[in-house]
């Protein structure tokens, strides 16, 4: 890796870290002291490392600089004379002396905790997801903005008031008590569930972005894997889930960057390393007598990375969708459940239940009545297709309908 | 919308045999089917709960314990679940397809009167 790629990938892989142990360091209290400080860090390097060259070890260079301004920080500023100094007056030779830890453990702790001050039910979703990214993730505001189809201003007003509200909320960047870790890391799944979806889901054309987004949250899931305490079932069987839909990222994009259907996906593209990943953490989530959505969404995943085209296949996803809905509804799960139904009981039956969905105003709905009504009845199934064709807002989602209604003929 | 209790009845047969897991299996998908559809309208507020067969004690006044309420209906309370419909007429076409039905059995439908009134 020459000089030009090194930096942007530090920046990839160090920000986070480094921001994360500041983070833990100064608390959300200041949370702009944190940030400040990595990204000075890394326009030190930047400056440093282009008239000096690069260091010999350049990730121990960026931690020396990091912990070093963090020092500086803490001597000379205003906080630290008033507000700490007064505290900590018998422990002040100790607080100089004061090393930022960037330690591997310390690292992965600081996220850890990060991750679960951040996943908090006082925010609003977006800006947990918002805050996952630029803080856990090292994401700049352009990139988070890419994904969250928004801009600049949008994000950083988001990412502000939702530091401002953990700051209200004096939230503390630490490990919730054991016994509460099963309701707290609920909220933390949701994030990194929603965090994956918006990769894998993402109307972004930008599949490069796309993938990281998937790849960042499960980066993040693993950490909970890793760690003892919050090495749960439900957080295998997310994992489970997110392999085995990754599995088939080459194979659901063409070279534009626009989706191919699950239909007619190249089977060959689907990644085997992934679908074995996935099935090794389905294992891992079936400890326990507990079932929930993301153990029913990894099932049905995982029936997904089945090639044979059986009903026994369809059967297999209808029957966990029906368990799914029961649980959780959504209308994309009653729109999948309703496609299982086809392919497993066929389109008459599928068609009866489609009807009484009644999800008029969502445009895969319009999608699934045309294919159920094409080679039943074409005229209903045009009408359908020209609805769903109006309704839909994507220029991607747009060309294959029209395709759709060429097909009909 | 409003809810509606489906109080599911069934009768008592006494002496029948046990079914197999094949039937057993068929049943179970079958009410998930149904469940399942209707979770699929968004209009399932509660599974509910089955209630055990064997067993129950009907208590009246003057400490008058029976064992069940068998001796004067043959039909016995199977389960329940909750739904939201729209009116009486919506949530009775839904009970058409309960799966109760094809054993004999019944639905009893009725509005629930919301706490908050």
């Amino acid at each position: 890796m020459n000089k030009t790629e090194l930096l942007p990938h530090l920046f990839r892989t160090e920000y986070r870290k480094i921001v994360s142990v500041l983070y833990k360091h100064f608390g959300f209290e200041y949370p702009e002291i944190a940030e400040d400080i990595a990204s000075e860090t890394f326009l030190s390097a930047a400056e440093t490392w282009g008239l000096k060259g690069l260091p010999d070890n350049p990730v121990g260079w960026l931690y020396a600089v990091a912990r070093n301004r963090a020092k500086d920080h803490l001597r000379r500023n205003k906080i630290f004379n008033q507000k700490i100094t007064p505290i900590l007056q018998s422990a002040q030779e100790d607080y100089i002396d004061f090393e930022i830890d960037l330690s591997d453990k310390h690292i992965r702790d600081s996220q850890l905790q990060l991750m679960f001050a951040i996943c908090q039910p006082v925010l609003p979703a977006e800006a947990q997801i918002g805050l996952a990214l630029r803080i856990l993730c090292g994401f700049g505001i352009d990139e988070i903005a890419d994904a969250f189809l928004s801009n600049r201003a949008t994000i950083n007003k988001r990412l502000f008031r939702a530091k401002e509200k953990l700051r209200e909320q004096k939230v503390k960047i630490e490990f919730p008590a054991l016994a509460g870790i099963g309701a707290r890391i609920q909220s933390v799944l949701t994030t990194l569930y929603l965090l994956f979806n918006e990769g894998y889901y993402s109307t972004s054309q930008d599949t490069t972005l796309r993938k990281d987004l998937c790849l960042e949250a499960m980066r993040l899931t693993y950490l909970l894997i890793e760690n003892e305490a919050t090495n749960l079932p439900e957080a295998n069987a997310l994992m489970a889930l997110m392999c085995f839909h990754s599995s088939r990222f080459d194979a659901r994009t063409d070279e534009q960057g626009e989706m191919i259907r699950y239909d007619d996906q190249d089977t060959n593209l689907w990644n085997e390393e992934l679908i074995e990943k996935g099935k090794h953490y389905l294992n891992l989530a079936s400890k326990g007598n507990q079932i929930n959505k993301y153990h029913l969404e990894a099932a049905i995943a995982y029936w997904h990375t089945v090639k044979d085209d059986t009903a026994q296949k369809w059967e297999g996803i209808l029957q966990l969708y029906n368990r799914l809905l029961q649980i959780t509804y959504s209308p994309a799960a009653a729109l999948n459940r309703t496609y299982a139904l086809y392919k497993a009981r066929g389109k008459q039956e599928a068609i009866i239940e489609a009807e009484k969905l009644k999800l008029t105003d969502n445009h895969l709905y319009h999608v699934l009545l045309g294919h159920l009504y094409t080679d039943v009845n074409k005229q209903i199934a045009l009408s359908h297709l020209q609805t769903a064709l109006k309704l839909t807002k994507t220029a991607s989602e747009k060309n294959r309908i029209a395709k759709d209604i060429e097909q009909l003929g | 919308m409003n809810e509606f209790l489906l109080i599911f009845r069934q009768v008592e047969t006494p002496g029948a045999e046990a079914p197999s897991p094949e039937q057993m299996q068929n049943t179970m998908k079958q009410w998930m089917d149904w469940l399942g559809g209707i979770a699929a309208q968004n209009k399932l507020v509660s599974n509910g709960n089955r209630l055990y067969g064997g067993t129950g004690s009907v208590v009246r006044p003057g400490e008058v314990v029976t064992n069940g309420p068998y001796v004067e209906i043959k039909e016995l309370i199977g389960g329940y679940s909750i739904i939201r419909a729209d009116s009486l007429e919506e949530a009775t076409e839904i009970s058409k397809g309960c799966p109760i039905l094809r054993v004999g059995g019944n639905v009893e439908v009725r509005q629930i009167v919301p706490m908050n009134m």
